[in-house]
C-alpha cells in the first residue's frame, strides 16, 4: 500500500505558530513555497536526515520555516541564511543543512553571501524559490522580476534601462568552479512538479554524500503578489516565466567528485594546525620558561595613527604569548594610515580568553586628548591609566584610578626619535602593572624587534619609560 | 471514506478544514475526481473534496497541494 500524506519531516502540530490554525501554513492559497516544503521535509524523512538537519529560514515569506520542520531550525538575518548555513555546517560538520531562501533575500541583500558561500562550494544545499517579486512586503520589484512585469514599485513595468534586467542565478553561479550541482526547476503543472522533487532529492543527496554544494532554483508562484488565481499563476508561470528563466541542469559534477572529499577541508580548522601555527609564531621570540602572571591584563591602548598604539599592543601581546600566558590583539583604526584615530584592545590572561574585545580595561594607555575623553570612563575602579603628558593636557581622576604620568614623546624625541614613545610607554606600563620582570620584557623586545639596528634604542626607550616609573614612585 | 478502504481502490481525501481552496489540485488531477464545495470551511475557504469515485492513486494531487496536511492519497 502506498499513501501520500503530511510528512513525518513537519511537525504533527504547529505549535510555534501564532494564532489558531495550528495545522495549516500561513502562506496564501497556491503559494509555491508549501510545495517545496513538502517536498524538503519528505526528503529528509525518507532519506533519515531529520535527526541530523538544520534548516535556515530566510527574511521572506518562508521567515517561519521553524514552524514547520521537525528538525533543527535557525532564522537569520536577512539575506545572510548561506553564511549562517556555512557556520552550522564547519562547525557541525554531520549535519545537514538547507539554507532557503527567496529571491529579495538570496538575489539582493544577500548576493555576496549566495556568491561566496557557492564560490567556497560549502557543503549545504541552497534552496532557492524564486517568485519574480517581493512577496512578503507587498508585491515590490525584486531582482528577478521581469521586464514589463509590473509591481508596486514598477506600476508601469519593470524597464531595463531603468531597473536593470532579471538576474538569472543559476546560469550566474554555475559560472564558478566550485558548486557541485545547480539545477532550475519550476512548480507549475505535475510534470514540473516532480523534477522538481527530483531535483530537491538529489540536492540533499549530494550533501549527506559529502560531495559539495547544491542550488536548485525553483521558479514558483505568488498569486498574491501577482495579483492571479492560483491556476492561472501556475499558468503563466510555465508560459511567460520561463522563457526569461529556462529550466535545466546548469552544472552537475555529482559523479565525478569523491564522495567525502568536501569534508576532508575540515582539516585546515584543526585545533592541532592551528596550535602548530601558534607554536611556530611563539618560537620567533626565542625559547623561554613560562613566566607567573601576577594579574590578568585588560588593556586599552589609544591615540593618533602613526603614534605605534598597535605596535604597542602586538609587542605586550608577544612579551605575554613568550611567558606561555594566554593572548589577544585587537585592533581597531580610521582609514587614515596616520593621523587618524587608532586604538587597540590586548588581554594577556593566565586562562583562556574568551573575548578579544577589552570593554572594561583595567590598564588604558591614552597618547591623545580624545583618547582620555573617550576612555577614561571604561577604566575599572583602581585601574592603571597611563597618560603621555607630552600631548595630553587633561588629567583623570586619581581618587578612582591610578594614573601614571610620563612625558612619553619627549622622553623618546631623547632617545632619538619621538615615534619611539610606544616602547617608552610599554616601558612605564611594565613598571606600573609589575606583570613581568624587566629583563625578561627586554629580551623579548630583542627578538620582536625584527630591524636589528633599532634593537638598542628600542631597549633604550623601554629603559627609560620603566625607570621613569620606579624613579616617581 | 472507510467505503474506499473496504472496496480495496484508491483514494484521495481532503481535510476541509486545512484547504484553502487553491484549485490546483483539480487543475493537475487526471481523472478530474476532485471538486470544490459549496460551503465554507472556518477559514472562510471553499474547500476541495473527493467526488468519491475513479481515483486512480496517483499522488499529483498531493504534491500539487501546497498545504502539508491538507491531502492524503491511500494506493492499496
Amino acid at each position: 500500500m502506498k499513501t501520500y500524506e503530511k510528512s513525518g519531516g513537519f511537525f504533527p502540530v504547529f505549535e510555534r505558530k501564532t494564532g489558531p490554525a495550528k495545522d495549516a501554513t500561513h502562506y496564501c492559497p497556491g503559494c509555491g513555497h508549501g510545495n517545496v516544503h513538502k517536498m524538503i521535509a519528505e526528503a529528509l524523512e525518507e532519506f533519515g536526515l531529520l535527526g541530523r538537519s538544520v534548516f535556515v529560514s530566510p527574511v521572506g515569506c518562508s521567515v517561519f520555516g521553524y514552524y514547520y520542520f521537525n528538525c533543527g531550525n535557525f532564522q537569520a538575518a536577512h539575506g545572510r541564511a548561506p553564511a549562517v548555513a556555512t557556520a552550522v555546517k564547519r562547525t557541525n560538520p554531520d549535519s545537514i543543512v538547507i539554507s532557503y531562501q527567496g529571491d529579495g533575500d538570496l538575489a539582493a541583500i544577500g548576493t555576496a553571501e549566495t556568491i561566496h558561500t557557492a564560490n567556497r562550494g560549502e557543503n549545504i544545499c541552497v534552496f532557492f524559490v524564486n517568485n519574480a517579486i517581493y512577496g512578503m512586503t507587498g508585491g515590490q520589484m525584486a531582482p528577478t522580476t521581469m521586464i514589463g512585469q509590473r509591481s508596486t514599485t514598477t506600476p508601469q513595468g519593470r524597464i531595463e534601462t531603468v531597473h536593470g534586467n532579471p538576474i538569472r542565478m543559476a546560469e550566474m553561479l554555475a559560472t564558478l568552479p566550485a558548486p557541485t550541482y545547480i539545477e532550475r526547476v519550476a512548480i507549475g503543472d505535475s510534470k514540473h512538479i516532480m523534477k522538481a522533487r527530483k531535483a530537491i532529492r538529489k540536492a540533499i543527496r549530494i550533501q549527506a554524500e559529502g560531495k559539495g554544494y547544491s542550488f536548485v532554483e525553483i521558479v514558483s508562484a505568488c498569486p498574491t503578489g501577482w495579483k492571479m488565481d492560483p491556476v492561472h499563476a501556475r499558468e503563466w508561470l510555465l508560459e511567460d516565466m520561463l522563457k526569461v528563466f529556462p529550466l535545466g541542469v546548469f552544472k552537475d559534477e555529482s559523479d565525478s567528485r569523491e564522495e567525502d572529499s568536501w569534508l576532508r577541508r575540515y582539516d585546515a580548522y584543526d585545533p592541532a594546525v592551528v596550535d602548530e601555527y601558534l607554536d611556530r609564531l611563539k618560537s620567533t621570540l626565542g625559547d623561554a620558561e613560562p613566566v607567573a602572571l601576577a594579574e590578568d591584563l585588560h588593556c586599552k591602548f589609544a591615540g593618533f595613527g602613526g603614534q605605534g598604539i598597535l605596535t604597542l599592543g602586538l609587542l605586550l601581546s608577544q612579551i605575554g604569548m613568550r611567558a606561555g600566558q594566554h593572548v589577544s590583539w585587537f585592533p581597531a583604526y580610521g582609514p587614515e594610515m596616520r593621523g587618524g584615530t587608532a586604538n587597540c584592545s590586548v588581554n594577556v590572561c593566565g586562562s583562556r580568553i574568551g573575548t578579544p574585545l577589552v570593554e572594561t580595561p583595567n590598564v588604558l594607555v591614552v597618547m591623545n586628548q580624545p583618547s582620555l575623553d573617550a576612555f577614561e570612563k571604561e577604566v575599572v575602579d583602581g585601574g592603571v591609566i597611563i597618560i603621555d603628558t607630552t600631548i595630553v593636557e587633561g588629567r583623570p581622576d586619581d581618587k578612582r584610578l591610578r594614573p601614571v604620568l610620563i612625558p612619553a614623546t619627549a622622553i623618546a624625541d631623547e632617545v632619538g626619535t619621538a615615534k619611539i614613545a610606544n616602547v617608552v610607554v610599554l616601558g612605564a606600563l611594565v613598571a606600573a602593572t609589575g606583570c613581568f620582570p624587566r629583563a625578561f620584557c627586554e629580551d623579548t623586545l630583542r627578538a620582536a624587534i625584527k630591524k636589528r639596528s633599532l634593537v638598542d634604542m628600542n631597549i633604550d626607550a623601554f629603559g627609560r619609560g620603566y625607570e621613569f616609573v620606579k624613579n616617581a614612585r | 471514506m472507510t467505503d474506499n478502504a473496504a472496496l480495496d481502490v484508491p483514494w484521495m481525501e481532503v481535510n476541509g478544514e486545512l484547504c484553502k481552496g487553491c484549485q490546483l489540485c483539480l487543475a493537475v488531477c487526471p481523472k478530474s475526481v476532485i471538486a470544490i464545495s459549496e460551503k465554507l470551511n472556518s477559514a472562510s475557504y471553499h474547500p476541495a473534496y473527493y467526488t468519491g469515485a475513479d481515483c486512480t492513486g496517483c499522488g499529483l494531487c498531493f504534491y500539487a497541494c501546497p498545504e502539508p496536511g491538507a491531502i492524503r492519497v491511500t494506493k492499496p
